[in-house]
């Protein structure tokens, strides 16, 4: 009685739908996206319209390096998945390990940079409004880079115990479109703060 | 056989301890199960929103009333606005996305069942936080308790200098809380229609519900996100001192209405489309014919989710924006009445010439049509700028979106706990009572909002506390609070009916309406597993092809 099957069209062709993982992960990706897209107007509303100093002009230095890392870590991590999906753990395990010191990397540049406006420069995010859009776009969007090294670093403790295998790469697959999410949410923000925003 | 195993499960059911049952209730992972809760936690809501509404009701019965003081006033309708917002319509609708939508396509459960769950208890735990001001929305300054700054909370009210104390803090946390619970079941939706289809459930074969259900989700994720993107600003602001919306440095308290609005109105769509949801499913079972206009019916949805993106600043005409924006919004409104005016025909068509069977869900259906499309007329006007600029913050919108609210969606959702109970209780619905609830509720809803309008035209503002006699406000005031009694005791009559056919009610079977997806084929209430073998569908209506074997809908596909 539950069974439905119809006795005049049969669904011979093959039935194959898309990875529910990947079809997640790109829905936050959207949902992600349409959160840093106000944060992102906010930052552009309120550009130049502080009352008082220190103003992007006189207290940014460009990251250079720092976006370098970040954005080569996802190329890494998209070797170690093609690894992956070829069985090569240890390439696979050494390519993680390096896409999580790139990202450990552009952390402390992250860090260090606030640091700097902090204690040299006094801006604190209620200093004025570029102090407020400034830390609340660029924290927003290291925290995601934080989120994005802790369960890179879970894979990488699970891969160091043997339990990655080829079997997972769908899964680490899902895992690494978060990762370019986040870097290409750099690719923004870095074009928004540092080159229009000054 | 089935109900011998039905019976089992019953007898298994009452041996098992209380505690037991809960606690398989509150770690559990079934969608159906998920869908309950949120059903139950919703109508918990609509009796607290209700009462909430009933008190502002009783306020402005006469004028010079005081039975309520100007603060408790204020923090009555910003938490009947955000509760039936947030914590009723959103919470109701997920429900039955959960329940149905796994049922209609033929998967045995969602996508991410786990997420399921943890999405639900984040809603579950934002409501929770919200009443929870009542009681802790002190802080040290001993002012205020419960939010009182309306429903979208307009800057610079929400500043620590407007709203000290915590009570806009519980406000602003618990909307961001359900708001992740929102995104996660609404990605929870997409990627169970999108990857959990059974075979043959081709995109052009999906019942129109999973089609609506789609839209909504994805609006969800586009809207809720500015939402919950607005929130972490304004929690900013208030905790580490920043200033988006302080304009004492520079802010902006026009952004804030803008990032609202964003998520505001798009959110009108989310509520909507699950009713529009509704009646596709609906008004075809009970006119025996198949929906009218499927595709157009599909791209007509998906041009209301695409264009409702684009329509938000038409709540913001009177804070003066330049006239290009104001005829931008102006277009944009008008344009999304045309996909909404194709689904009234469409609807319309399907009942035209069918044998239409009067039963309560085919009622509530009715009664919605007639009057979303009023509640529609009363938003093209409003839509209009210079009309708005007369009539913005009156009572004329009030009675507007309550139409739309109230008259359209309550109505859907009524048709729908009428449609679908039998299918999750295996019990019919009392009819009379439910003819009973109906023509109540049909009575108390026109004599409330009906008549709303009339104050609005002449000139009353919303939220006010009170007002002067001799305005010419004063029957029509009188009229739209015996309405919401009246209201009040139709729900109070669902209730119990609800409550009363759930262990008296006739049997249903699988199928009580004759209806023809998925859902009716399994047992009332389904399996844990739904389908004991995933079932293979071949067009847009697996159980006419079943029951009709000689002339199947799939020789036509």
């Amino acid at each position: 009685m539950s069974a439905i099957t119809n006795p005049i069209a049969r669904t011979t062709a093959a039935w194959s739908l898309p990875n529910r993982g990947k079809v997640g992960m790109a829905c936050l990706i959207f949902a992600e996206s349409a959160i840093f897209t106000i944060f992102v107007v906010a930052y552009l509303f309120y550009a130049g319209k502080s009352l008082a100093g220190p103003t992007p002009r006189e207290v940014l230095e460009t990251p250079i390096f720092f976006t370098i890392c970040l954005l080569s870590s996802s190329l890494t991590i998209h070797l170690a998945s093609r690894s992956l999906e070829r069985g090569k753990r240890g390439a696979f395990l050494g390519l993680w390990f390096l896409t999580i010191v790139l990202g450990g990397l552009f952390m402390y540049g992250t860090a260090h940079e606030w640091h700097r406006l902090i204690y040299e420069h006094g801006l604190t995010i209620s200093t004025n409004l570029f102090g407020t859009t400034y830390y609340s776009l660029v924290g927003l969007h290291a925290f995601h880079v934080t989120a994005g090294l802790l369960m890179l670093s879970i894979v990488l403790l699970l891969g160091l115990a043997g339990r990655v295998g080829r079997e997972q790469s769908v899964r680490v697959d899902v895992l690494s479109m978060y990762w370019h999410f986040v870097d290409a949410v750099w690719v923004v923000v870095f074009t928004v703060v540092y080159v229009l925003g000054r | 056989m089935s109900s011998d195993a039905m019976a089992i499960q019953t007898a298994e059911a009452a041996d098992r301890p209380w505690l037991e049952t809960l606690h398989e209730w509150v770690t559990t992972v079934d969608h159906k199960r998920l869908g309950i809760l949120y059903v139950l936690y919703a109508l918990f809501f609509l009796v607290v929103a209700g009462i909430e509404a009933t008190i502002i009701r009783i306020q402005l019965m006469r004028p010079h009333n005081d039975f309520v003081s100007p603060q408790v006033f204020n923090r009555m309708f910003t938490m009947h606005g955000t509760t039936m917002i947030f914590f009723v319509v959103m919470p109701v609708l997920f429900g039955f996305a959960n329940y149905l939508v796994p049922l209609v396509i033929g998967a045995r459960d969602m996508a991410f069942p786990r997420l399921n769950a943890f999405s639900f208890w984040l809603t579950a735990f934002g409501g929770i936080l919200l009443y929870f001001s009542f009681v802790g929305g002190f802080g040290l300054y001993g002012a205020g308790n419960a939010p009182d700054t309306g429903w979208w909370a307009y800057a610079p009210l929400t500043s620590r200098a407007f709203s000290p104390g915590h009570s806009t803090d519980y406000w602003t946390i618990a909307l961001l809380v359900s708001g992740f619970g929102s995104i996660g079941t609404s990605i929870n939706i997409i990627a169970t229609i999108l990857c959990m289809r059974c075979p043959g459930m081709k995109l052009s074969r999906m019942p129109l519900l999973a089609w609506l259900y789609l839209t909504m989700a994805g609006l969800v994720i586009l809207s809720i996100s500015p939402l919950t993107a607005a929130q972490m600003m304004l929690s900013i602001d208030r905790y580490l001192g920043a200033h988006f919306f302080d304009t004492q440095a520079g802010g902006s308290a026009a952004l804030w209405m803008h990032f609202f609005w964003i998520f505001g109105h798009p959110e009108v769509y989310v509520l909507v489309i699950p009713a529009f949801a509704f009646v596709s499913e609906i008004i075809p079972v009970f006119s025996r014919k198949p929906i009218f206009g499927y595709p157009v019916m599909v791209g007509a949805t998906l041009c209301i989710g695409f264009v409702s993106m684009s329509v938000w600043a038409h709540h913001m005409y009177t804070i003066g924006m330049s006239s290009y924006s104001n005829s931008f919004f102006v277009f944009t409104t008008m344009v999304i009445a045309v996909p909404t005016g194709i689904k009234i025909f469409n609807w319309l068509g399907t009942m035209w010439g069918g044998k239409i069977r009067f039963e309560t869900p085919m009622l509530f259906c009715i009664g919605f049509l007639f009057q979303f499309l009023i509640a529609g007329l009363t938003g093209i006007m409003l839509g209009a700028a210079p009309f708005n600029w007369q009539l913005s913050g009156s009572y004329f919108v009030i009675a507007h979106f309550h139409y739309v609210i109230v008259g359209g969606i309550l109505f859907a959702l009524f048709a729908a706990f009428y449609y679908w109970f039998p299918k999750v209780t295996g019990r019919m619905l009392n009819d009379s009572l439910g003819k009973l609830h109906f023509w109540l509720f049909l009575i108390g809803f026109h004599m409330t909002f009906d008549v709303m309008h009339i104050p609005g035209i002449l000139g009353m503002p919303r939220r006010i506390y009170t007002y002067e006699s001799g305005r010419g406000w004063d029957t029509l005031n009188l009229i739209i609070t015996i309405g919401t009694f009246i209201q009040g005791i139709a729900v109070l009559v669902f209730v119990a009916n609800l409550i009363f056919s759930y262990f008296k009610g006739p049997r249903a079977g699988n199928d009580p309406w004759d209806a023809w997806t998925l859902e009716w084929s399994i047992n009332s209430p389904p399996p844990e597993y739904n389908f004991a073998s995933i079932p293979t569908v071949a067009s847009r209506r697996p159980l006419w092809d079943l029951k009709h074997p000689e002339d199947p809908d799939s020789r036509y596909d």
